[in-house]
């Protein structure tokens, strides 16, 4: 599903450059949950942006569900992140404005699917996360977890091919995060692939494979027996 | 782009962010209400230039004839130059195919007695076609004629407001006048446009108004109708060969320029139509640059939104946005902010130049009628348009600029 071959990139930062990523070699099936580890600093921040086409690499190949990511135009990369990607994010980035509904819609709108669809769709999505009663609700009026639940549904509404989840816990009490991994590894059970960067133990474990960057290379990549996040929750 | 979800986006934005949506429209609205006010008032001025102008012919030369400035021919300077009867005969003469008519005017203040009732008016001795350089009209009766003037007859023609003032409504036809000791018949009522100072004049013959000052057959004013079909070149042209033609027949340098009084009122209404064009210019370019101001408003006020929303179009476009979409959004919530304050600022300038238009304005500050045609509003809403894009078009580039990974940093 992800391919990666000898990934570099490098910031300028006034006028010496900082080597973030340093010949990255990287592959995840269809239907892995790879965690993605790494103290701050160590690039694995980076290389989610670059999988999301949100930043582009200095070199190296990048090639998603076999299509090779190279020389994006802005427009282009809106469209394959519209088409191939879900975010999720540490802050959960809901507009605030809109209510939850809206926000999970707001993918579809962008690949033009009409109206009514648009909202069967949303309310499907919102009703798997367990939301469905809090539709209408603006995202101040929503608790910490329940935003993240509204994010994931807008990140699987579009139906990508790889969820990318940037410290999804990040902000969470550790019960609220094994109710959003609950729900990340039932996504996963349906077949989904997901990648999650995370510094926390618990959370890596429950995925079904760890990769550990350190300065800008990957120092391990492990398969792991995966912990269910239900067992923590009631 | 014009589909329903796009404006239901539009309306999102400019209804969550009321107070920056007023202050934009604010600016707009009052920009165009500036705009609006300020060019009616320009057309209010045109008008009143039309309104003098309309009321008398353009095609007259009104020489008045003074003293000569210049010795000549044996004669010293500071000399009195009178008009004579030989003199209208010999122009008539001459100058046939430019002539429209000729008239002498002789205006003298005269008390005026019907009955119980005197005042004083002015009484001008003229010739019948002065009745088409003045375009009056006449109510009763008729105007001077040929008849009259042969006959030195004792006729007065009086304007409609001496029939009110003087005969208090009673019909003054064929009623006797006393005009400082002479009786006259009143054979005429004329009214006039040009207000009702213009309706307080009183016409008599001038051969009789000579004959009334001692048999002489002299006359300061002069005028003088041209065919129209002239133009402005041959009036100009008509002008010069005319006077000096008098200057000759009385024996005054060529060089004098002041022993006549002239005025041509073609070349005075080109004047002043030129002044009241050059006065909407500067109206105009006023106007122009008071939305200018605004439009430069507007793009501050864009590029503060564009920043406020960074975050949200970085999410926007983390979840598919493209660069056009974001630019769209922007450009048309400007272009509709814009055009409904625009209307807003235009309608209630048109209110406000309804509500002004009146007396006060004409007589005090000679603004007649102000306000704006159909043209110029279909103008101003078109540049309201242009000018909504104008101004979001930096800012909208700015956003479409925007990295989404700039704007999703935000630990």
């Amino acid at each position: 599903m992800i391919e990666i071959k000898d990934l570099h990139k490098s910031y300028k930062m006034g006028s010496n450059s900082l080597h973030v990523l340093k010949g990255i070699n990287f592959k995840a099936e269809k239907g892995e949950l790879v965690a993605i580890m790494g103290s701050s600093g160590s690039g694995k921040s980076t290389l989610l942006n670059i999988i999301g086409m949100l930043d582009l690499a200095d070199t190296g190949e990048y090639v998603l569900d076999e299509v090779p990511i190279k020389n994006l135009s802005e427009t282009k990369a809106a469209q394959y992140r519209n088409k191939f990607l879900g975010f999720v994010f540490q802050s959960f980035n809901l507009i605030n404005y809109k209510n939850a509904i809206e926000n999970v819609a707001l993918p579809l709108y962008y690949q033009r699917v009409g109206r009514k669809e648009r909202q069967e769709k949303a309310l499907n999505y919102l009703d798997k996360v367990g939301l469905k009663e809090w539709a209408t609700h603006l995202p101040s009026e929503l608790s910490g977890g329940q935003k993240q639940r509204v994010a994931i549904a807008r990140a699987m509404a579009a139906e990508p091919k790889v969820l990318l989840a940037d410290e999804p816990t990040g902000a969470l009490d550790s019960k609220t995060s094994y109710e959003v991994m609950d729900l990340i590894q039932n996504i996963n059970d349906e077949g989904n692939t997901i990648l999650v960067v995370t510094h926390e133990e618990d959370i890596a474990h429950m995925c079904k494979r760890i990769v550990h960057l350190k300065d800008g290379v990957i120092v391990e990549d492990k398969k792991v027996e995966q912990v269910r996040a239900s067992e923590y929750v009631q | 782009m014009f589909s329903r979800d796009t404006w239901k986006e539009i309306f999102e934005a400019i209804g969550k962010n009321k107070l920056r949506t007023f202050l934009t429209g604010f600016t707009v609205a009052l920009g165009i209400f500036i705009f609006v006010t300020l060019f009616g008032m320009g057309n209010g001025l045109n008008n009143t230039f039309d309104l003098f102008f309309g009321e008398d012919a353009v095609n007259i030369l009104k020489i008045e004839a003074t003293q000569t400035s210049l010795p000549y021919a044996g004669y010293k300077a500071k000399r009195n130059i009178e008009f004579d009867n030989s003199d209208l005969a010999a122009i008539e003469k001459d100058f046939a195919p430019f002539l429209d008519y000729l008239t002498p005017k002789i205006s003298r203040r005269n008390l005026i007695t019907y009955k119980k009732n005197s005042d004083f008016y002015y009484t001008r001795g003229v010739a019948p076609g002065h009745l088409l350089a003045e375009n009056s009209l006449m109510m009763k009766g008729r105007y001077v004629n040929t008849q009259d003037l042969k006959d030195k007859t004792k006729y007065a023609v009086i304007g409609r407001m001496v029939e009110i003032d003087l005969f208090e409504g009673e019909d003054a036809m064929g009623k006797i006048i006393d005009v400082d000791g002479s009786a006259f018949k009143v054979v005429g009522v004329f009214q006039d446009e040009g207000g009702d100072n213009e309706e307080r004049f009183i016409y008599i013959p001038y051969t009789t108004r000579q004959f009334l000052e001692g048999n002489e057959d002299e006359f300061d004013d002069l005028v003088v109708a041209f065919r129209e079909t002239l133009g402005h070149a041959g009036a100009v042209k008509f002008e010069k060969q005319l006077l000096s033609y008098l200057k000759q027949r009385k024996d005054i340098s060529p060089k004098d320029n002041r022993a006549f009084n002239v005025l041509n009122f073609a070349d005075e209404l080109k004047k002043n139509q030129q002044f009241a064009g050059a006065l909407q210019i500067i109206i105009s370019a006023i106007a122009f640059a008071v939305i200018i101001s605004g439009i430069i408003g507007i793009s501050n006020i864009m590029l503060f939104v564009v920043k406020e929303r960074t975050k949200e179009i970085g999410i926007r476009k983390a979840l598919g946005a493209t660069p056009k979409s974001i630019t769209n959004t922007i450009m048309l919530e400007s272009i509709f902010i814009t055009a409904i304050f625009g209307f807003l600022g235009m309608l209630i300038g048109v209110v406000v130049l309804n509500a002004i238009s009146g007396e006060t304005l004409e007589e005090g500050y000679f603004i007649t009628k102000p306000g704006i045609n159909v043209g110029l509003a279909v103008f101003v809403t078109i540049l309201l348009v242009v000018c909504g894009a104008v101004a979001a078009f930096v800012p909208a580039r700015r956003a479409s600029k925007i990295k989404p990974i700039v704007a999703l940093r935000d630990e």
